[in-house]
Order: structure tokens, then sequence, then C-alpha cells
């Protein structure tokens, strides 16, 4: 929403601040303004002129001299000017010399203007310029009386007749205003218009608020000899309201008109479209005009399109309807979309005699469903989406009416046709003024509280102690609304500021989130650094990983309304993000990557009404430095530091296709799976141009949230003796060293204390579909030296247990 | 006798004095005091010397004894010193090297950020919960005074699942599942993943995070809000930063407000950074909306509450200067290193 600072003025005479001032001021009471634009920012020293005579150009075809009066005394300056359009006598704006312009005659804006200089054309001396529209900075668009190449002139608009020489041009042509941008926020509806701004701002400045005055006209006529209406649908139309104007005269509208619009940033078009144009930003009420000889049965009928129905909208374009939009029909067919666009079929043409004028009132959410639908943006339907305030109707018609009545556009017919089956009245909300100190912190008196509500037109009842709220501010409806009303007038800045009393809490965060504190801690000492990376992704990511067409991971959850196939489904796996991320790093030649991320995944419910299940996976993915084992090093270090005390245990035969087969393994705790890490298959490696050996593990953070324990019990420092035994083994290459060890742990007995591999080899001098494997076991006792036999005897069981492996001792 | 040991005794001592090393020390030891030495000689010859001198002759044998052995040990002490500067000198190092370093991670500056915030609440008492990424249509909206076809549907432009379940597009749902779970006081915040349907540019990104707060108790005033607000901002962008809070509209908070920060960039005076305005736009929040206490089963005439919203990626764009959002979710780590 724009407007310029003259139109607020001219409601609130009496506003008298800087642009600066008015920005500060309306943004603390809840007008937010955004900025502005001055609209002679770049302009300066342009006056009023009258070229008294013109001369050929001694040395140029193309050039005159002009001697220029620049003033009523009669002093004149000589200007040189290309500008084909120029003629003795007329008035136009002069920059002097020193003065500057916004930029050149094509439209062209120079950051900062452009200083005009005084100075010689071929040889002939020059003292300032004769500008065009475009060189002060606007356009012809928006100034329709300018030439369309060449100097503006005053003279040959009437409204300039008497303009002073020497005056300024820039206030002549209404360039001295000021632009306001503000962000209206969706509740306020009534500041959609200038009359809703300009009563905050007479609130806010303390200035009497000035509305236009509407008189109710109209010749002797009735309308309802020319129309009548019917709503099929109140629902979607709570109001609506047609007048007919005869005898059309369409005329350019007046410059004040025009100026005022074009500073809204409005391309003035002729006084019909202009003063519908200047109601809807002045009331926030779109109007629209039909050719009332285009209406056949000189009946109106808002009713529903009917399904799959072709309509031709006044910009040309066919669109096709269903049954849920609203549509202005005449007795036989359709003749505008209600509230977006009207038809061509009754388009206002140049040789209109008699025209319909129609505010009505539509349901905002059925206008913004409906424009979504046909893909329509149009100013009328954008405030009707705010959810209009049916009892405007009325008086931006009759404010249309005088407008044209003002411009002498037409005639206007008495009487107006007004279907408002359900009329919407003020509201009473119970004040309770110590109830806004208390929510607010404050101490203001309820005079104060009252006399800010009357500011902006809300009553108060002193025998009911209540407020009465006129229909166009539909957001006040509870104490609560009150107490900001008065909060924002009161001024935010002068609440007091205090901090909550009450009983001392204790903060903290939960395990989950302490969990994954210590799992990024852990991450980063082993130079991992923390990636994040999308939750939704392309169902390709499934066919790119390898997984199987009936793997259960691909069930997903799908977004119904995705920004493309690319972000459409939730991921099921963590691994494309951390590939992705490794990929991109790889592409830009980062060397030895590590990278971790916390992040969700969501597993649908079978039944689709339920919340699916997020779990947070901890995934480490790395490149370059480092193996498997590193990686393998780096999932057991976190699990022990969160307190899994027990070994777990690795199995290889597990489905995860991304992974190279010979170099993958599901973590289990116990008989469950907490995780899985693994080697990427060369095959993804290739689909993600990964040109290097890939590791990725990912723990499934609920799982093993469950398992954390952080109790810790001091268990003493061995005062005896540790026994080392050492052993090496020949074994079939398919034997795992889990195998093993678990052998190891099952057989060594309650003083076996660690062992370890020191050695796996193999190669020359072992057998073919073999390996040597070394283990040092170390036994020792809380409580005595262990002697020899006892140790022996353990060393018999875990032989014992290997060999049933077939597992035997190299001599 | 005593003249013979007086000559012994010099002789030591200048031998020992003489000695350039350990080894030459050692043999003067073993020539002097040894089992064969000479001083030890001087002893076993004792017997040659009348009974009634012997005891004051013995002492005099015994003293020069120690004192060749204090004399050798002085000595040693100052040849093992020389040896080891000497040593020590040979093994000087280029200290101006590069260093070894181990190679540690970083965590993402949108975490820096979070656990920044974190840290400043749980200090204040607030709890720190979450609540779930995928979330009802009722949590995320009916539950917040955003009825069906309410506009700010709109503005929020929405991820759904189906016609009541969605990609949540704040964390003011958490607000409510906590309402729901807990009885006042409360205080929490409840950070986290948010979606909404933005192209991906410098400033937009579908999915980004959020840090909710929520504050429910008897007697809590819009004025707690501003205190509240203006002490997390001078802990989090330093303690010269002014806060100032302008009307705004949330459907679930009643009164509401935007808060604008002193930009920490010019203090205030206005720069490129804050576009010259001296203020930079933070967060929005407001006092908890008595429909929305209502709905959650918390009595509003009982208690009354705040909850405020702030982007985490604003707070890291900001804090960082970070220009542009998509530098965030590429995880490029030559950026993720400067944090």
């Amino acid at each position: 929403m724009n407007t310029p600072l003259s139109w607020i003025r001219a409601y609130v005479p009496d506003l008298d601040c800087n642009a600066q001032e008015y920005m500060d001021a309306m943004t603390l009471t809840g007008t937010k303004v955004e900025g502005y634009e001055r609209l002679d920012a770049d302009l300066d020293q342009i006056i009023v002129g009258r070229i008294n005579k013109i001369e050929k150009h001694p040395d140029a075809d193309k050039l005159v001299i002009c001697q220029v009066q620049i003033d009523e005394e009669g002093t004149s300056v000589q200007i040189v000017t290309g500008a084909p359009n120029v003629k003795e006598g007329d008035v136009v704006p002069v920059v002097l010399d020193g003065g500057r312009v916004a930029g050149g005659h094509d439209g062209e804006k120079v950051s900062g203007g452009v200083k005009i200089k005084k100075g010689k054309l071929r040889g002939v001396e020059s003292n300032g310029m004769l500008c065009s529209i475009e060189e002060l900075g606007s356009s012809k668009e928006l100034y329709p009386d300018a030439p369309e190449n060449g100097i503006y002139i005053f003279s040959d608009n009437p409204t300039y007749q008497g303009l002073k020489l020497g005056s300024s041009a820039i206030s002549a042509l209404g360039l001295d205003d000021i632009v306001f941008e503000y962000e209206i926020t969706s509740n306020r509806v009534d500041c959609f218009g200038v009359l809703g701004i300009a009563r905050e701002a007479a609130a806010t400045f303390k200035k009497d608020f000035i509305p236009p005055v509407i008189k109710e006209i109209g010749n002797s006529e009735n309308v309802s000899d020319y129309i009548s209406a019917e709503i099929k649908d109140p629902n979607l139309c709570s109001r609506y309201v047609a007048r007919v104007v005869k005898n059309i005269k369409l005329a350019p509208s007046p410059t004040w008109m025009q100026r005022r619009l074009a500073a809204n940033g409005i391309r003035p078009i002729n006084n019909i479209v202009d003063i519908t144009n200047y109601v809807m930003e002045e009331y926030s009420q779109p109007m629209h005009a039909y050719d009332l000889d285009q209406i056949e049965g000189r009946k109106i009928i808002v009713r529903r399109s009917n399904e799959g129905e072709q309509f031709q909208t006044l910009d040309g374009q066919m669109r096709t309807l269903d049954s849920s939009i609203l549509m202005i029909c005449d007795a036989q067919k359709p003749i505008g979309i209600a509230g977006i666009m009207g038809g061509e079929n009754s388009k206002i043409t140049d040789d209109v005699k008699t025209l319909l004028f129609e505010a009505a009132c539509f349901d905002g959410t059925n206008i913004r469903l409906s424009g979504k639908k046909l893909g329509m943006r149009t100013d009328a339907q954008a405030k009707f989406e705010k959810g209009l305030d049916p009892n405007t109707a009325m008086e931006a018609m009759n404010r249309a009416c005088q407008l044209i009545e003002e411009l002498n556009a037409g005639e206007v017919v008495g009487g107006a046709v007004d279907i408002y089956p359900n009329r919407r009245e003020k509201t009473r909300v119970k004040f309770d003024y110590t109830h806004t100190n208390r929510l607010l912190g404050t101490d203001i008196s309820k005079e104060e509280m009252i006399s800010y509500f009357k500011k902006i037109d809300l009553e108060y009842d002193e025998a009911t102690n209540e407020v009465i709220v006129p229909t166009w501010r539909q957001d006040i409806a509870c104490q609560a609304d009150l107490d900001e009303e008065v909060a924002r007038f009161y001024g935010y800045d002068k609440i007091p500021v205090t901090l909550p009393s009450g009983e001392a809490m204790t903060g903290r965060l939960s395990f989950k989130l302490r969990l994954e504190s210590m799992a990024r801690d852990l991450a980063q000492q082993f130079g991992f650094s923390e990636a994040q990376t999308y939750s939704f992704e392309s169902p390709k990511v499934f066919d790119k990983l390898l997984l199987e067409p009936n793997d259960p991971l691909r069930q997903t959850i799908v977004i119904s309304n995705p920004l493309g196939e690319d972000y459409s489904i939730m991921r099921t796996l963590p691994l494309n993000g951390m590939l992705s991320s490794l990929a991109t790093n790889y592409n830009r030649r980062n060397k030895d990557v590590r990278l971790y991320e916390l992040a969700n995944i969501y597993l649908p419910k079978e039944d689709s009404t339920k919340l699916p299940d997020e779990r947070m996976q901890f995934i480490l993915g790395m490149y370059g430095k480092g193996d498997f084992y590193d990686l393998k090093g780096v999932v057991e270090e976190f699990l022990e530091k969160i307190g899994i005390k027990k070994p777990l245990t690795y199995q290889p035969n597990t489905n995860r296709n991304y992974f190279h087969p010979g170099r993958r393994a599901e973590i289990y705790y116990e008989q469950e799976s907490i995780g899985y890490l693994g080697e990427i298959h060369p095959e993804v490696l290739d689909r993600y141009e990964i040109g290097e050996k890939t590791y990725i593990a990912v723990l499934d953070m609920p799982k093993v949230t469950e398992l954390a324990n952080f109790e810790i019990k001091y268990m003493g420092i061995a005062k005896f003796p540790a026994v080392t035994r050492d052993i090496s083994m020949l074994v079939k290459k398919e034997i795992l060293a889990g195998q093993i060890e678990e052998v190891i742990r099952k057989q060594g007995g309650k003083h076996m204390e660690s062992y370890h591999l020191f050695d796996i080899y193999e190669g020359e001098q072992i057998q073919q579909g073999y390996k040597s494997m070394a283990y040092s076991i170390c036994f020792r006792a809380k409580d005595k030296t262990l002697e020899e036999k006892e140790i022996t005897a353990a060393m018999n069981k875990i032989l014992k247990g290997l060999s049933e492996l077939g597992i035997e001792l190299r001599q | 006798m005593k003249e013979k040991l007086q000559t012994l005794k010099e002789a030591a001592l200048s031998q020992i004095n003489a000695a350039g090393g350990l080894e030459k020390l050692n043999e003067i030891r073993v020539a002097f005091l040894g089992k064969k030495g000479e001083i030890t000689s001087v002893l076993k010859s004792l017997k040659e010397i009348a009974p009634q001198e012997r005891p004051a002759f013995g002492q005099l044998v015994n003293d020069a004894r120690s004192m060749i052995e204090e004399k050798l040990e002085e000595k040693k002490r100052t040849l093992e010193k020389k040896l080891r500067e000497e040593k020590m000198k040979a093994e000087t190092i280029d200290v101006t090297l590069p260093a070894r370093k181990p190679m540690l991670g970083h965590r993402h500056p949108n975490t820096i950020a979070l656990e920044e915030v974190e840290r400043i609440f749980v200090g204040m008492g607030y709890e720190v919960v979450e609540g779930p990424e995928i979330e009802y249509d009722y949590y995320n909206f009916e539950a917040l005074n955003i009825p069906k076809n309410h506009p700010a549907r709109d503005e929020q432009d929405t991820f759904y699942i189906t016609d009541s379940i969605l990609l949540r597009t704040q964390t003011s749902p958490v607000q409510v599942r906590v309402m729901e779970q807990k009885k006042p006081p409360i205080r929490i915040i409840a950070p986290g993943r948010v979606f909404r349907s933005d192209e991906v540019d410098a400033t937009h990104s579908p999915s980004f995070h959020q840090i909710e707060g929520l504050v429910i108790d008897k007697n809590i005033t819009f004025a707690d809000l501003k205190g509240t607000l203006a002490q997390i901002a001078k802990e989090l962008f330093g303690q010269e930063t002014k806060v100032k809070f302008r009307p705004h509209h949330f459907p679930f908070t009643e009164p509401s407000a935007e808060v604008d920060v002193t930009c920490f960039k010019c203090g205030g005076s206005g720069c490129r950074f804050c576009k010259g305005s001296g203020w930079i736009e933070i967060l929005g929040c407001g006092m908890v909306h008595p429909k929305v206490l209502e709905m959650s089963g918390i009595d509003p005439k009982e208690y009354s509450g705040f909850a405020f919203g702030v982007g985490l990626e604003r707070i890291a764009l900001l804090k960082y200067e970070i220009d542009d959002m998509r530098l965030l979710y590429e995880n490029d780590t030559r950026f993720l290193k400067q944090f």
C-alpha cells in the first residue's frame, strides 16, 4: 500500500510533520511505514517560465534559441533547446543554471539527478533547460496531459491558467509530494484505504480527521426502472449495491485527480475509470462499471458459475470457470467474475451512454481461492481478499456518484439498488481498564484510555461499560484487542520494562538434546564438521541409492504441494543429504572432508491420519584421510562416551545396497540394530560424482538415547600384575574377527581383562583361503596375583572354543 | 703423614679442577677414594701412627675424604649442567615452523547461534523442549487462532501432506502442545525446523529454523515481555543493544509486537547494514491471545503470558555477516570451518 502525503493531508489538514517524523510515529502506533520516496528528491530550481521568443540556431538545424521569461517582473534568460514541440508563448517548466533534473528525456533516471549548468550549445549561450515530464522523473503514463515527445507545456492544460511565472514548477505538477510505503497487517482491512490511514495519522498526531462529506445525489428518476439485482448465494456476497449513471461524457479526469492517482502509481485513463480507482484507493472498496446497454434483461444476478463454463474477461483472456467461482450475470449470461475482473462483453467503451456502477462485498476467502484457481491477481481482488466491511459499499458508491457529478461526467440516476440481506451492525465489547493495566504492566487512567478510543472512532458507553466498535474494525472483538489499542496509542516505548516475577524455575535441556550436544562434541573431536540439509528430497533418490523396488523405505510422506519433484518427499534415509554435501565439497576440490548431521527422518505410519515417526539420525560421512575402521572408531568412541559399556557386534549381512557389498555392517547392541556403517558403493559414488572412497555411518538416536547412561562408578585401579598371553592363529578367510572375539569373551573366564588384535596378515606363506591373526589376551585378578595354572586353564578353554571354529594355532 | 695427606688433598683438588669430563672425574675418584686409592691407603697406614694420635689423624683423613667427595660432586654437577646445556643447544628447533594441528570439526553457525540462545534462556530458568516437524493443522493453525481460510494461512505458504497434516510453518504449535500438557508456571523455548514454500534464494529457504518462547504464569505483563527480550538482546548482541517494540499483528497474540534491535554494526547511527535506519528487525512477540490460552485448557482469567518467535537463520546471518542464506545449506567445509 502506497499513499502520498498530500492525500493524507486532504483529510488531516493540520498534519505538520516531516517525512521521517511521520514514518517513525506511524510505525510506533502500528501503521508500519516501510519507507518513503520524495518525488522531487532529485529536482532542484525548476520554475515556471514562458517562451517569449524563438529563433533558429545559426549553426544547428535541430536547435532553437528561446528567450524565456522566468518571473513576473520580466527577467529573461536565453535557453537553447532541441525540443520539437515548443512555440512562442508556451509556459513550460524550466530548470535554471545550477539546478537539477531527475534524468534524461528517455525516462532513464540518474541516481542523485543531473546537475544543469549554463554553457554553450554549438557556440550559443544557454542558461538552463526546458524540461520534459521524463526529465522531471515521471512519465507520460502518469501525466497523460504531457506530450508524446518533448517539453511539458503548462499552457496546453487549462487547469494551469494563471500560473505565476517564476513559481515552482515542481509544486504545480504535484511533484512536491512524498509517497509512503506501508506494510498493513491483515487484520487492519480499513487501512488498505487512504481514509483508514488518515484516521490513524490523525489519532497518532492528535489532529482532527476530516473525511469527505458525502451527499446522496441523483436525478428524479428511480434506479429500479433501469435495473434490479438478486444475490443467489448470500454467503459469498454479503451486499450488492448498484447505481446508474446516464449521459456519460467520457473525458480525461481533472488534473488534481490525475496527480493524486499518479502519486499512488495509478495510471489515469478517463474520468469513469479514474473515479472507480480513486474511490477504491480512498475507501478500499473496489468498484466496477458496466455498460448498462450490454446488460440483458435489466437484471443483475450474483451466482456461482457453471462447471467448466468459458468466459472472456475484459483483458481479452478466455477463462475456464468452475462452480466455486462467483459470477456477476445478467438475465442471460455472465458479465464479470465477481470481485476479480469484469467481462469483455460488458466493458465500458468509448461510446458508452449509460453505465451501471457496482460496489459489492464479496467473501474474502472465496475471492482468494478463485483468484488462485484462475491464476489472476487484480487490485480489486487484493482488496476483497482481506474481507471488507459491507457498510463501506454504499458510502463508496455515493462518493463515486458525487465525483461523477463534480466532474460533470454524467447524470446520476436517483436511488440505489441495495441487496443487503444481513446488515452488519456495530459490536459492543466489554471494557475493563484495570485489565488493560494489569496486562500491560502500566498505570494509565481510564479517561486517557477512552480518549485514545475516541480518536479512532471507538465510542465508549459509560452506562454499560462497553466500547462500541464500528464495523470497519472487525479486528476488535475482545478485551485483549482493546488492550492493544490502548498500548499502541499510549506508546509501546512508554510501557515499563520488568522481568517476570513468580517462583524461580530451573532451566534445562532435555536428555535428548544433551545427547545430541555430546554427539556434536565427539564428531568434532574427530574432525567432522556439522552439515544441515533439507528434510525433503526427490523420490528419485531411492534409485540413486540402489534401493530394492520393494524396499519399505520407499514408503514416504509425500508433500501434496511441493516446490517441485526434487523437494516432494520427506526423507526416510539421511544419506542423500550427506552424499550431496560431500559431492559439493568434492566438486570444489576440498580435501579430506568429514561432515556430520543430526536431523530427522520421517517414517510414515500405517494409519495416515497419524503423524509419522520422526527419528533423529546421527550421520557421519567422510572421504580422504581415514577408512572404514577410523569411522568405526568414531562410532564406538561416541557410544562409549554416552555410557554404552558392553561391546557392539557388527553384522556384515545387511541389505543396504548403497554400501560396498564387502564393506558394510549393521551395528548391533545386544539383539537390536542401532545403526549401520560402510563404504559407499562405487556405483552410488559415480552417481553423486564423488571420485574418492567415501564412508558413512548412521546411528539411530532414539535407540541410542534409550541405551545411554551417564552413571559412573569408580572401579579401583588394579593393584595386582596382569599376565598377557599372545596367540597366533591360522584362520579361514570367511571367519570374522568378531567370531573369534566372541569366543575369547565367552571362554576367557572371569579374570580375562582385555584382548586386542595385534596382527593380521594374508598372502605369502599363508595358505590360500586363510589368514593369519594374532591376539594378545590379558588376564588379571582384582585380589591376587594369578597363578600360572589358572591362566593356562583359561587359555585352554579359549583354544578349545577356537578349534571348534576350525582355527589352528600357528606354531 | 700429615704432609702426605695435605699433598694428596691438594693433588686431588687440582686434578678435579682440571677435569674436563665425567669419565676423568670418575678416574680421579678411583685414584683417590677407590679401594686401592691413595686416601684409602693413607687410612690403611693408620696403624703406623702413635695410637694416641690416631683419632685426630683419622679425623683429618676423613675430612680430606669428605672434602674431595664434595668437590667431586660439585664438579660433577657443573659438568652435567654444561653437558645438558650443550645438548639443548644442539636441540634448538625452529619454533616458527608450522604447527601440526589435530583435525577438529566445527559446529554449524545455526547451531552456534542456537546454543548461545539456549544458554541464555536456560540461565533464566527456561526449559528447552521440542515438537514434531510434521504437525497437525490443528496445532499449527487452529489452536493458534488461525481458523481455516484465515488470510494468515496465505502469508505462510504451507506445505501440506493431507488436509489435516502439514509441515509446520512455525514453532508456535509447540506452545500449544506444552500448554496442553503442563500446568503453569511455564517457561519454555522450543527451537526447531520449520517449512514454508519459498523458492530458494539469497534470503529465502523452504526450510529454516525458529526459536519459540513461551511464559505463562499469574500476572505476566507486557512489561515483562519487554524486559525479557531486552535482556536477551543485550546478551546476544552486546550490552549496549537497545530494543524497540512496534505494534504488529499475529493471530495468536494480542497485543502483538515486532522487535527491532539497534544495529550492532553501527550502534544505531545508521549504516548500509541496517539500510540507514539504525535498527534491525529481529523477532515477533506478544501477549498470548486469551482464545489460545482457552483452547489449550488454561484459564485466561487466572493466567496470562507472553510468547515470541525468532528466526534462527536471521540471528546467524546477522551475527556472522553471512550475505547469502544458501551458504548455510551447501555445507562447504571452507564455509563451516570459519565458525
